[in-house]
């Protein structure tokens, strides 16, 4: 009860925080914390597919471009963002889909190999299909969405725009891995033969995770274009992918505020190690590494460590007393 | 008396290997089959075929009459044929209840609906149930990885009921587990075989187990058939002392 309700004031907080404190941030960092926000979507994406589901998968950054790509070509020529929104979460599942089929075949590293090749493939889409994407030279002048008739063209109300949209995400994925579906996904990762013998549709849920992960990608793509509010095809390359599944691992893979975490560190801890100027990115690799060895199962990692290991000790505490009593008694 | 299953001349080779050699049986519904055999002899290859871990060489399995050779485990779980593993196999992340709501939640409703649904898939009350009889109750929210050997192998056939089966496939239940939770484990059984109408087929190498417990034994060796029959036959049968059981 106690370790509920400091959950729930915890998260009060948060939230709170989250809509206050950046009302007097300038245009600079409105953009860095609503980049936090895009980028937490499309990692809790990839934390479905490979944290809860166990699927291994480098195209989420191109599941991002093709969301962002979305947007742009559909808003520019004068279309709705949710009009844009529905296009790019129908189009990120349907090829996710099809991107889970060689993982019934295929896991692991062969599967990292051949999700790799498809985001290859989608940034020389992105790059050569002119008549598409006007190749390097990108889509410029991508508008603002007006939100129930407000308009989110100044940095603050577009920051509340993307926190909104984090904030019904959260909900959803919240729902999913609480749901039958949730506790699937993790029986696939855990132990797929013995889920299959108890009628867990393996293949099912294989291709699921991998569809909606993929669709949570094209969600933040979406959101990612009126960002910049400019889209060529160099953010999409494969470096995005890998950022997106370090966000997950540093953050906690398979923890459900793993990806909150993990992208607050890739975005804002570049942010604030500037002062160090040249050598920001050999101290962030060099406390990824040291992370990675402390903890294999990233941030939350840490943390879930030490309940289990209160709990283990208030456990063993209260037995303790129980054996004393019993032998206290004649 | 009616066969749930039949078994009818399965062979399964790996390369060179015969592993299991044109094996015929049936299991008449209520009755609880034992099988027993040396190492090595094909027992759970037999069962990985049955249930379509593994695609048979040769032969048919029949449910209730059924074909239903080369369907995939989820698909025969689906039509009330259940199993445990010889090695434990529970979700150690998972709570002990956690475990047996995910055993049983296929067997809720549709894809729809277990995505729309209650979390629990309304099995919490089936699940408590389950961990009663299994006298898990003080267990119920730990961790299933946080059990001793003995608990974890009694959650372990707890889960194979919980989709409500007709047959269940046991490979080596009482491996590993102490005297009175062995007892426990027995009667557990010996209920649900009883209250529940379940037909079991139990892979053991805990003789006295298999032949307290069991209504027929079937003996393996090499791949075949050795002998088959109800205990006391079988403990008698001189092929049956040379191959497995010793003088």
């Amino acid at each position: 009860m106690n370790s509920k309700l400091l959950k729930f004031g915890f998260g009060v907080v948060a939230i709170a925080a989250l809509i206050i404190v950046p009302m007097n941030f300038n245009r600079y960092g409105l953009f860095i914390l609503s980049q936090w926000a895009v980028m937490t979507i499309a990692a809790m994406g990839l934390n479905l597919t490979l944290g809860y589901a166990g699927q291994v998968s480098l195209a989420q950054g191109a599941f991002v471009g093709i969301g962002a790509y979305t947007a742009a070509i559909m808003t520019s020529s004068g279309l709705p963002l949710i009009a844009a929104l529905g296009v790019a979460i129908v189009l990120c599942f349907a090829v996710g889909w099809i991107l889970g089929y060689p993982a019934l075949r295929v896991q692991h590293h062969y599967l990292a190999f051949v999700t790799l090749a498809f985001s290859t493939l989608a940034f020389l889409v992105f790059r050569n299909e002119e008549w598409l994407t006007k190749g390097i030279y990108g889509i410029s002048n991508i508008p603002r969405p007006e939100v129930f008739g407000y308009p989110t063209r100044r940095p603050l109300p577009f920051y509340y725009f993307c926190l909104g949209s984090l904030g019904l995400v959260s909900l959803a994925v919240w729902w999913l891995i609480r749901s039958p579906w949730g506790r699937a996904f993790v029986a696939l990762r855990e132990n797929p033969i013995r889920a299959l013998s108890l009628g867990i549709d393996t293949r099912h849920y294989t291709l699921m995770a991998f569809a909606i992960g993929s669709a949570l990608g094209g969600v933040a793509g979406v959101l990612y274009a009126p960002l910049t509010q400019y889209v060529d095809p160099v953010p999409f390359h494969l470096s995005l992918s890998l950022d997106l599944l370090m966000m997950v691992i540093v953050g906690g893979s398979g923890f459900f505020f793993g990806p909150f975490l993990g992208a607050m560190i890739a975005v804002l801890l570049p942010e604030w190690l500037r002062f160090t100027q040249g050598y920001y990115l050999m101290i962030y690799a060099v406390a990824v590494i040291g992370l990675l060895i402390y903890s294999p199962s990233g941030i939350l990692g840490i943390l879930d460590r030490f309940i289990a290991e209160r709990r283990t000790k208030a456990a063993s505490a209260k037995r303790a007393t129980a054996t004393a009593k019993l032998e206290a008694t004649p | 008396m009616s066969a749930v299953l039949e078994v009818s001349n399965i062979s399964k080779r790996f390369g060179g290997i015969t592993a299991v050699n044109g094996v015929s049986f049936d299991v008449q519904e209520g009755e609880i089959l034992g099988l027993i055999g040396p190492n090595g002899c094909g027992k759970s290859t037999l069962f990985n075929c049955i249930l379509g871990q593994l695609t048979p060489s040769d032969g048919e399995v029949k449910l209730d009459g059924k074909t239903v050779t080369g369907l995939r485990p989820s698909e025969l779980n689906k039509l009330g044929v259940s199993r445990t593993f010889q090695l434990l196999q529970v979700f150690p992340k998972l709570s002990v209840r956690e475990n047996l709501i995910l055993a049983g939640q296929e067997h809720q409703g549709n894809m729809l609906t277990r995505l729309v649904g209650p979390s629990d898939a309304g099995l919490t009350d089936a699940a408590n149930q389950m961990i009663g009889f299994f006298k898990l109750d003080h267990l119920a929210d730990e961790p299933a990885g946080g059990l001793s050997y003995g608990q974890q192998k009694l959650l372990d056939a707890a889960m194979a009921f919980m989709g409500g089966p007709r047959l269940v496939l046991l490979d080596e239940p009482a491996g590993g587990v102490n005297l009175t939770m062995l007892a426990d484990l027995k009667d557990r059984l010996r209920a649900i075989n009883q209250e529940k109408r379940a037909t079991f087929v139990v892979i053991e190498h805990n003789m006295e187990f298999v032949m307290s417990l069991c209504t027929r034994v079937m003996v393996m060796a090499e791949g075949k058939v050795l002998a088959m029959g109800r205990p006391d036959e079988v403990r008698a049968n001189p092929a049956v002392i040379e191959a497995y059981l010793g003088h």
